[in-house]
């Protein structure tokens, strides 16, 4: 991106003032970039373009902002917050979710040491690899009836919970206590709900992965020892998301509020940008499903975390594996803010940015109140991920809004060009990390070198007071669809 | 083999794909789409093309029912644990009407890299080349 272009406010914080470039014609707040000059530089033309454009959609609040992790997305940046006010004229944008919706990652700790695993290591690695179902074509054990559907689209982590898969500590730890209210299994087509019907538990493809990891280094003693963590000690990352009724849901939206907006009275910079005045029928029908959508995620990773929890106890039967934080990085939600000394609620969108509320928190559960949310910080196969926590900030950055991973550099065709599947998991089994993968060309695709520094990234959201960096995470083991 | 003058590729998109379809008509273009959309996740020459699945789709305009018909065959891949191989189109104005040959997702054989989540409006554009060719693109999430 050409910096030239932009103001700097600090050293992390950038804007695009309305009205300062012809792509900034029409913005109806600034445009705030959260980055260092080395990630501003590296980023596409395009993220500029994406954040002025949904700068220009109607009921915006404050400000466009980009994560450090800013990339060229579905008209919304991957990396992009934006809040409306239904009484402005807000709209929801289905793109401004995005097809994975309520994508995002949760952490289990095991009260296992490093070493403690290290002999069992390829047992469980391949344990893991049999038992969670990944990749293109897997299917999970459940089969829901069209009645056990609705339920779980209106219950979330609650109905996964209420049928045996976890308990009650889960939810306390998972956001919106599992459940996602106001969800409308009425307002999901038979279509996403058919792609659903084997698909619960399934981890899915791409950049989704379920990882075993060690903690490597701890930034914040203190915070680190609220969340359970210490050197050395081993915890299971699983990311992913609504899967296929997501996937639906965002695909059937998209056209809708498109074909749409004109009626609306919205002109669409970008057709990608479509959305629905928050108060039409488009836009609570898309709100309805988009919460279910939500609740389908969080079931999803629910029983995941039994299917783990099952392959430990068969392999190493003395841990436990209670769940740190549950964090979704592709959402709306109706949340209240403080603007310009006013509190207002407001509906947050997040695409790529995960939500990081500081300490003190109405909606944090009792344990985590004092010191803030964990926020989750997925990285690339075989580099690192990092928990961080949510600031108390005397202003709020971003309506407390943290990135959410690395962002791809290269092209999966490129990376492709560049290694082969089988050296990528041989090198990374050099290091000491077993990859367990049904495709090498996807193994190839998702090559670590693929992937921008997540450190640059994470270093950017402590810097600019997004979060704070509590400890890292290196892979041992990881699991990729 | 691909009919003269036709053929299919991939667009680079950071984290994503695009695909491209080439063809004398729309309907060809459509068709060449509909393979790079399955070189996606295998080699489309690895599928059978044995199980016919028949599809149709509307839309406002052109390029939005270029995206549906791609959103169609994401959706019979996922439900039915498919891959399609072959794909015949017609479109009459904004009116599709096609058939697509394929077989069981295979693991040990297709080895899929990536699931499809959906075809976006990114770069979205169904038009005439100066060749007179027609030219049918989107990136797809992948």
């Amino acid at each position: 991106m050409d910096i030239s272009k932009l103001a700097r406010r600090s050293d992390n914080e950038w804007v695009i003032e309305p009205d300062s470039d012809p792509r900034a014609q029409g913005m109806r707040v600034p445009g705030v970039i959260y980055a260092t000059e080395a990630l501003v530089r590296e980023m596409d033309e395009k993220v500029y373009e994406q954040v002025a454009n949904v700068a220009k959609l109607p009921g915006i609040v404050a400000a466009s902002y980009a994560m450090p992790d800013a990339h060229w997305g579905y008209g919304f940046p991957i990396g992009g917050v934006a809040a409306f006010d239904p009484d402005e004229g807000g709209v929801v944008s289905a793109g401004g979710v995005g097809f994975d919706i309520s994508c995002g990652v949760r952490c289990l700790l095991t009260g296992l040491k490093s070493a403690d695993v290290e002999a069992r290591k390829t047992l469980l690695a391949d344990a893991l690899y049999a038992r969670i179902p990944a990749g293109v074509g897997s299917t999970g054990a459940i089969r829901l009836s069209s009645t056990e559907m609705d339920s779980m689209l209106a219950g979330g982590a609650r109905w996964a919970v209420d049928r045996g898969y976890g308990s009650e500590a889960d939810l306390e730890r998972t956001e919106e206590r599992g459940c996602m209210r106001g969800a409308r299994p009425e307002a999901v087509s038979e279509h996403a709900k058919k792609r659903q019907r084997d698909e619960m538990g399934t981890l899915g493809s791409g950049n989704h992965y379920l990882e075993v990891q060690r903690v490597a280094q701890v930034y914040d003693e203190r915070i680190a020892r609220a969340f359970g963590l210490a050197v050395d000690d081993v915890v299971v990352s699983i990311h992913c998301g609504s899967r296929g009724l997501g996937h639906q849901i965002g695909t059937e939206f998209l056209k809708s509020m498109a074909v749409e907006a004109k009626q609306h009275g919205i002109a669409l910079p970008d057709r990608e940008l479509a959305c629905a005045p928050l108060n039409s029928a488009t836009g609570q029908s898309y709100l309805g499903a988009m919460r279910a959508a939500i609740n389908c995620a969080l079931a999803n990773r629910q029983i995941l975390t039994h299917l783990t929890r099952g392959v430990f106890a068969d392999i190493l039967p003395a841990a436990r594996l209670p769940l740190l934080y549950d964090v979704s990085h592709n959402t709306c939600k109706v949340e209240e803010h403080v603007v310009d000394g006013r509190a207002r609620k407001l509906y947050v969108h997040r695409k790529g940015a995960t939500r990081a509320f500081g300490p003190g928190h109405p909606d944090l559960p009792a344990a985590l109140r004092e010191v803030g949310q964990p926020v989750l910080i997925g990285g690339s196969m075989g580099t690192c991920s990092y928990v961080l926590v949510g600031v108390d900030a005397p202003v709020e950055r971003a309506f407390a809004s943290a990135c959410h991973g690395a962002g791809r550099s290269m092209s999966r065709h490129e990376a492709t060009r560049r290694w082969q599947g089988r050296q990528v998991v041989d090198e990374l089994a050099g290091r000491g990390v077993l990859i367990r993968s049904p495709s090498m060309r996807g193994v190839a695709e998702e090559a670590p070198g693929a992937y921008k520094d997540v450190t640059a990234v994470v270093d950017a959201a402590d810097a600019a007071g997004l979060a704070r960096k509590v400890a890292r995470l290196d892979p041992i083991i990881c699991i990729k669809g | 083999m691909a009919p003269v003058g036709s053929q299919w590729e991939h667009f680079a998109h950071g984290a994503d794909i695009g695909v491209r379809g080439i063809g004398r008509t729309p309907a060809q273009a459509f068709e060449q789409a509909a393979l790079a959309l399955t070189a996606v996740i295998t080699d489309p020459a690895t599928v059978a093309a044995n199980t016919p699945v028949d599809i149709a789709c509307e839309a406002p305009d052109l390029e939005l029912l270029l995206a549906d018909w791609l959103n169609a065959l994401v959706y019979e891949m996922q439900v039915r644990k498919m891959l399609f191989g072959r794909f015949e189109v017609s479109i009459d104005g904004t009116r599709l009407a096609a058939r697509a040959w394929g077989e069981p997702v295979d693991i040990a054989r297709h080895r899929p890299a990536v699931e499809v989540k959906g075809a976006t409006y990114t770069q979205l554009a169904v038009r005439q080349l100066d060749d007179g060719r027609w030219l049918a693109q989107c990136v797809v999430d992948v």
